[in-house]
């Protein structure tokens, strides 16, 4: 049999009906539900009479619009309040496998704990009704982003109208240095393809430092595809995925754990599968990344400086970045550790696992945010990475550290509760958009890891965290 | 759906790379379980100097005289051209349904995101892709001429230019077919219900952990 991608076997495997122009239904096994992209979905479905088609698909939470404080007090914006128990009351009468509302034990950012809860596994077809499911694809699944309409689809049919991608692999190789980070490598993959490099592709992350990242790692690799502009990213099952999956509440069991373990070893892209494309990076080349614009391709690195429009000659992407650097109050070739920040978010579906917590909580120990920083925002992804930092004393190190530590939920990678930015503040933050307005009204978002936001937040501006001892 | 079969709209051009989904339509008016409604907040960071909130009237808050779609010229505005990567970023559908809207029913750009083009077909808006140096000349075109207006006809699959050009187009079979006719894919799916059911249940059988 011919060589095929990890891609090509997740959609052959998948596909139930095809159109004679390729556009083909693809069956869903598993639909994570939040609260924002769903409501329009279940009225659709009830105006027109249909029931969903398979409720153990699903699901939910609610993450977007939750606070991150005062639990106590309820969900203070009632525009907000009725969004959430629109989907209590969705769930409610619809049911689903698994529903983890605003304060369980178990409720976070929906791509934090698809896979904590091993509702995420290996072989699937994923769609949430969110561009960052792409993080699902970490696991060998194919998973995608998808909007309202195919939202209510995916519930009345069970399946997914596609037409397939083509296939990119993204070559990482060699060793990590100290202190660059899964979301360096994400950072500069996209730095060198640019936002719209993935476009119409599945985009396949390979080579040996993509191997030696943990799952952890890989899905803040693959929760950033979409900003490379693919709308699935996959890493091909190994050890590390499969010891990952091993008890976890919806993970198989007995048999059919073994069964499973047999059938997702198999998910790998063949030797001498076929690529339409393939993008080649040295893991030694890549060094901690800052991006300086209001576009995740605008990036450099954190030794680098903010570039000169001057020397740009193609007159779209120098107003471009001209724009860029007039919105986020930055002068052309300012060194990137002269800029000093106001606030600092450490959280979001791309680094908010235990993982991200415990290299921020490695900077801040022992140190105090700087006196220039308003704020430092911890956020948890889930309750039950919260439960875990806390056991492990990292909640006391960032407390310490005067930052404050918060329940779980999206927070201010998009600002729809109340945690923003004022208008003009500067923001170093983990999460995965730099966008105008993201975290607030004319705030101003620089993305890097957890560890360069945990420096930023005790220096008071950029920093290499490698020189941070 | 609305069909969508021919349109001879007034152009505006927005002219920029990289337009996100935030910028179409801002978080804090996410928060609606409406699907209608979203027009008057399309592009609200740019189009208004005060900081928008949901449910607010819109008509009394003070417009930025610089963001292009103020410009007395371009309301009515039913064609929209785009620069490359068009609706990158968030899923939000309610991006086209802001566009939609507003009054938009064409986007003519190089390239746009994939999760915002699939979902500009759900809602009877249609995104064309054209060559990057054919939407040079419709930029320079519709900034030279006030008014400025084009002809699209799904069916033949063209755009036609005031001076008589006709730019032929590309678009899938089945989306042209699905749009021309308003259908609701839900509907069309459910006709392969049995081919669906058949599938599930061998999927069931091969791959039962899939089915907790």
């Amino acid at each position: 049999m011919q060589a095929q991608t990890l891609y090509e076997k997740l959609w052959s495997s998948h596909v139930v009906h095809q159109e004679a122009d390729g556009t083909a239904l693809i069956y869903i096994d598993r639909h994570l539900v939040h609260e924002v992209t769903s409501p329009q979905a279940f009225e659709g479905l009830k105006l027109a009479g249909r029931k969903p088609w398979r409720i153990s698909s699903i699901v939910a939470t609610a993450d977007h619009n939750t606070p991150t404080d005062h639990w106590d007090m309820g969900i203070q914006d009632p525009v907000s309040r009725q969004q959430v128990e629109t989907l209590d009351a969705n769930i409610r009468e619809v049911g689903s496998l698994a529903y983890f509302p605003f304060k369980d034990a178990r409720q976070g950012i929906v791509h934090v704990i698809g896979p904590e809860n091993g509702a995420t596994l290996p072989g699937m077809t994923v769609v949430c009704g969110d561009s960052h499911t792409s993080t699902h694809g970490a696991f060998a699944c194919l998973a995608h982003g998808i909007g309202t309409s195919e939202v209510e689809h995916v519930m009345a049919t069970q399946c997914l109208l596609q037409k397939k991608s083509r296939t990119l692999l993204i070559r990482v190789d060699g060793q990590l240095g100290a202190g660059v980070t899964a979301k360096d490598v994400v950072l500069a993959i996209i730095g060198k393809i640019g936002t719209a490099g993935g476009t119409g592709y599945a985009m396949e992350f390979g080579g040996s430092a993509i191997r030696s990242l943990s799952m952890e790692g890989r899905m803040t690799i693959c929760n950033m595809a979409i900003e490379a502009g693919a709308r699935a990213g996959l890493v091909g099952v190994d050890e590390t995925t499969i010891a990952y999956l091993k008890d976890r509440p919806f993970s198989p069991k007995g048999e059919d754990w073994a069964r499973a373990v047999e059938y997702w070893r198999t998910l790998v892209s063949d030797e001498g599968a076929v690529f339409d494309k393939v993008v080649e990076l040295k893991a030694e080349d890549i060094l901690p990344q800052v991006t300086w614009g209001t576009s995740p391709e605008m990036v450099t690195t954190i030794d680098g400086r903010v570039p000169d429009p001057a020397q740009i000659t193609d007159p779209v992407r120098r107003e471009g970045v001209e724009r860029a650097l007039k919105y986020m109050g930055l002068s052309a070739n300012t060194p990137i550790s002269e800029i000093a920040v106001d606030q600092v978010f450490i959280g979001s579906c791309t680094n908010s696992r235990i993982e991200d917590l415990r290299e921020a909580a490695v900077v801040a120990r022992g140190r105090s945010k700087a006196a220039n920083v308003r704020r430092v925002l911890v956020v948890p992804g889930s309750g039950l990475v919260k439960r875990q930092a806390e056991a492990e004393g990292l909640d006391k190190i960032f407390i310490d550290a005067g930052f404050e530590w918060r329940e779980p939920g999206c927070s201010m990678c998009l600002a729809m509760n109340a945690d923003r930015l004022e208008p003009g503040e500067r923001c170093a933050s983990t999460s995965n958009r730099n966008f105008e307005g993201r975290q607030g009204a004319g705030g101003r978002t620089h993305l890097v890891s957890p560890a360069m936001a945990a420096a930023a937040a005790v220096t008071g501006h950029f920093v290499d965290v490698r020189t941070l001892a | 759906m609305n069909p969508f079969t021919q349109l001879d709209g007034l152009v505006a051009p927005l002219d920029r790379a990289n337009v996100d989904t935030d910028a179409i339509i801002p978080k804090q008016f996410l928060k609606s379980i409406k699907r209608s409604g979203f027009g008057p907040n399309a592009f609200d960071e740019w189009r208004y100097l005060d900081v928008g909130q949901p449910g607010q009237d819109c008509s009394a808050r003070p417009l930025n005289p610089d963001f292009v779609l103020n410009q007395p010229r371009y309301q009515g505005a039913q064609i929209l051209l785009t620069r490359d990567n068009f609706g990158c970023g968030s899923s939000r559908e309610h991006a086209p349904w802001a566009l939609e809207d507003y009054g938009f029913r064409v986007l003519i750009g190089p390239s746009f995101a994939d999760i915002f083009f699939n979902n500009s077909f759900k809602n009877g808006l249609l995104p064309i892709k054209l060559d990057a140096a054919e939407v040079d000349v419709l930029f320079a075109q519709c900034e030279a001429s006030p008014g400025y207006r084009l002809a699209v006809d799904l069916a033949a699959q063209t755009i036609t230019r005031p001076d008589g050009k006709v730019i032929t187009f590309d678009i899938d079979p089945f989306r042209k077919e699905c749009l021309l006719n308003g259908w609701d894919d839900i509907g069309l799916t459910l006709r392969h219900a049995e081919k669906i059911r058949a599938f599930e249940a061998k999927r069931r059988t091969e791959h039962p952990y899939y089915f907790a």
